[in-house]
């Protein structure tokens, strides 16, 4: 297969003008299948407004936005759901899919949280709602997934497990993922291709390429820099829960 | 069958609670109340000037609901005043607006207190008709786009991001929403439909954990308010609307008991 037919979204120059005030200018990037990219950035850099042009929420007010997926997922930031709504877990699983009991199970499972599946979502806490979310972005076996920081609230094996899971899905599914994410740690380790936004792109490239980068290190410090690349070396192998080595 | 009046409005009335069930249930989950409210309030307004053009009364309040419906959009987008302060706006000038033209049609003779609070000595045959085949035409339509409706209610972003088309389905909801208000404005009157989209939405959230109950609750307590309603109105003498109201209410009422129950039960 050449590049083009795996290339699902392509965003040449594009920005977003809120009342006179570019919130993000100048945005180039590409997503292909199979690949994981990367934003990253500090708080109102335009890492939402960014991905959220990539899945046509947006429109773009310069530049050019090509799209050639077919089925595209999204993991929200932020989701809150008002009381009035009598919604269950496997409700929300169908919202924009007919799928069938089965896969809603399957796709529980696999973040860990088929018990709750005929819970409210008003009872479920922030990190077993950010799994039911994923799940339900998995479920809809995506060719283009869109994660926006998915792992928030989630307990800290639970991130673990999450991250690898996404990394995993991206190879089965064979889908592109748009990432944000403030972990940088797994941001360093497992993703393809890393952008660095600032209102623009500061810098972007592969992982090991970018925290060498000047303008990466002005935005996170020299120190947090330093600690990446180190642990660059170090990620090649993961750990179980108790911190065994797992291979 | 339907010679006597009284037959009518149930019928017609129970067609009425049927198609306010699932909008009600939106229109709750949307917090959009106040919206309803201003678009039954300028219903007035499609009254006066239907008489004063001889049109049909419901085609014209639902002209002129949906006219503000859009007016609404367009003024969201020229000024930075809050949505409840438009909807204000747009409730209150189209009620008085309503209300002068009727002033100037004073060769009619107009039963003011019908048009405000519904009137079940006006149904007749062709409304029946006009109930039951517009409820149907809505409901029908409310069918085909309530994926992409439902989702755009739970997260608009997710619902666009994934193909659903919301603003699509967000617009043709207001029209619906304009067009249950034009079916049951004889019956309820311009003051208290929205009550019937939201007491029996209000009462379905109390007692249900998932959407499709909620709206099947919702139309089967709308037909009980309806029914009791009418027969209250019958038998003491009282508007329709109101009557209709109150009794939703006492079943509102009644609906929070469950809830009580079961906080105890928790607090234990």
């Amino acid at each position: 297969m050449n590049e083009n037919n795996n290339l699902l979204v392509r965003l040449k120059d594009c920005g977003i003008q809120k009342s006179s005030k570019w919130i993000v200018k100048g945005i180039s990037l590409e997503i292909h299948k199979g690949k994981i990219v990367t934003l990253i950035g500090p708080n109102g850099s335009g890492k939402t407004t960014t991905a959220k042009m990539a899945l046509n929420i947006l429109k773009s007010d310069e530049g050019s936005i090509e799209n050639y997926s077919t089925k595209m997922a999204y993991v929200p930031q932020k989701i809150s759901i008002d009381w009035t709504m009598p919604l269950r877990v496997v409700d929300f699983m169908k919202l924009t899919s007919h799928i069938n009991k089965d896969e809603i199970i399957e796709a529980l499972k696999l973040t860990g949280v088929q018990h709750l599946i005929y819970n409210e979502i008003h009872n479920l806490s922030g990190g077993e709602f950010q799994r039911v979310l994923i799940a339900r972005a998995i479920a809809k076996k995506p060719d283009l997934l869109v994660l926006d920081e998915p792992v928030q609230g989630v307990d800290f094996n639970g991130e673990i497990a999450l991250y690898n899971l996404i990394k995993e899905i991206c190879t089965k599914l064979n889908c592109g993922i748009l990432l944000i994410s403030h972990d940088l740690h797994f941001v360093m380790s497992a993703t393809d291709h890393v952008i660095c936004l600032n209102g623009h792109i500061c810098c972007s490239g592969s992982p090991k390429s970018i925290v060498k980068n000047s303008s990466y290190i002005e935005l996170f410090g020299e120190h947090n820099a330093a600690t990446l690349s180190l642990y660059q070396h170090e990620h090649d192998h993961s750990h179980q829960t108790d911190g065994s080595v797992k291979n | 069958m339907f010679d006597d009046f009284f037959i009518r409005a149930l019928v017609a009335g129970v067609g009425i609670a049927i198609v306010a069930g699932p909008l009600g249930c939106l229109v709750i989950w949307r917090r959009l109340s106040y919206f309803g409210d201003t678009l039954s309030h300028s219903a007035l307004l499609g009254v006066t000037l239907a008489y004063s053009f001889s049109l049909n009364i419901a085609f014209s309040v639902f002209v002129i609901s949906a006219v503000v419906a859009l007016l609404l959009v367009s003024l969201q987008k020229r000024t930075k005043l809050a949505g409840d302060s438009l909807l204000g706006l747009l409730a209150h000038s189209t009620l008085a607006i309503g209300l002068v033209l009727i002033g100037f049609l004073s060769y009619i003779r107009f039963d003011l207190m019908g048009l405000l609070f519904g009137d079940i000595l006006a149904v007749t045959t062709a409304d029946i008709g006009l109930v039951w085949i517009g409820g149907s035409i809505i409901l029908i339509i409310l069918y085909f786009i309530w994926k992409s409706l439902f989702s755009a209610t739970v997260n608009y972003d997710l619902s666009a991001a994934e193909g659903m088309r919301p603003e699509v389905s967000n617009f043709i909801f207001t029209l619906l929403l304009a067009g249950v208000i034009a079916l049951s404005i004889k019956m309820i009157g311009a003051l208290l439909i929205t009550g019937l989209l939201l007491i029996p939405a209000a009462i379905a959230r109390n007692i249900s954990n998932s959407p499709r109950q909620m709206i099947v609750i919702a139309i089967l307590s709308g037909i009980l308010s309806v029914v009791v309603g009418l027969f209250a109105s019958l038998e003491i003498n009282t508007s329709s609307g109101p009557s209709i109201i109150v009794v939703a209410l006492i079943l509102f009422i009644i609906s929070l008991v469950p809830l009580e129950i079961k906080g105890q039960l928790q607090k234990r």
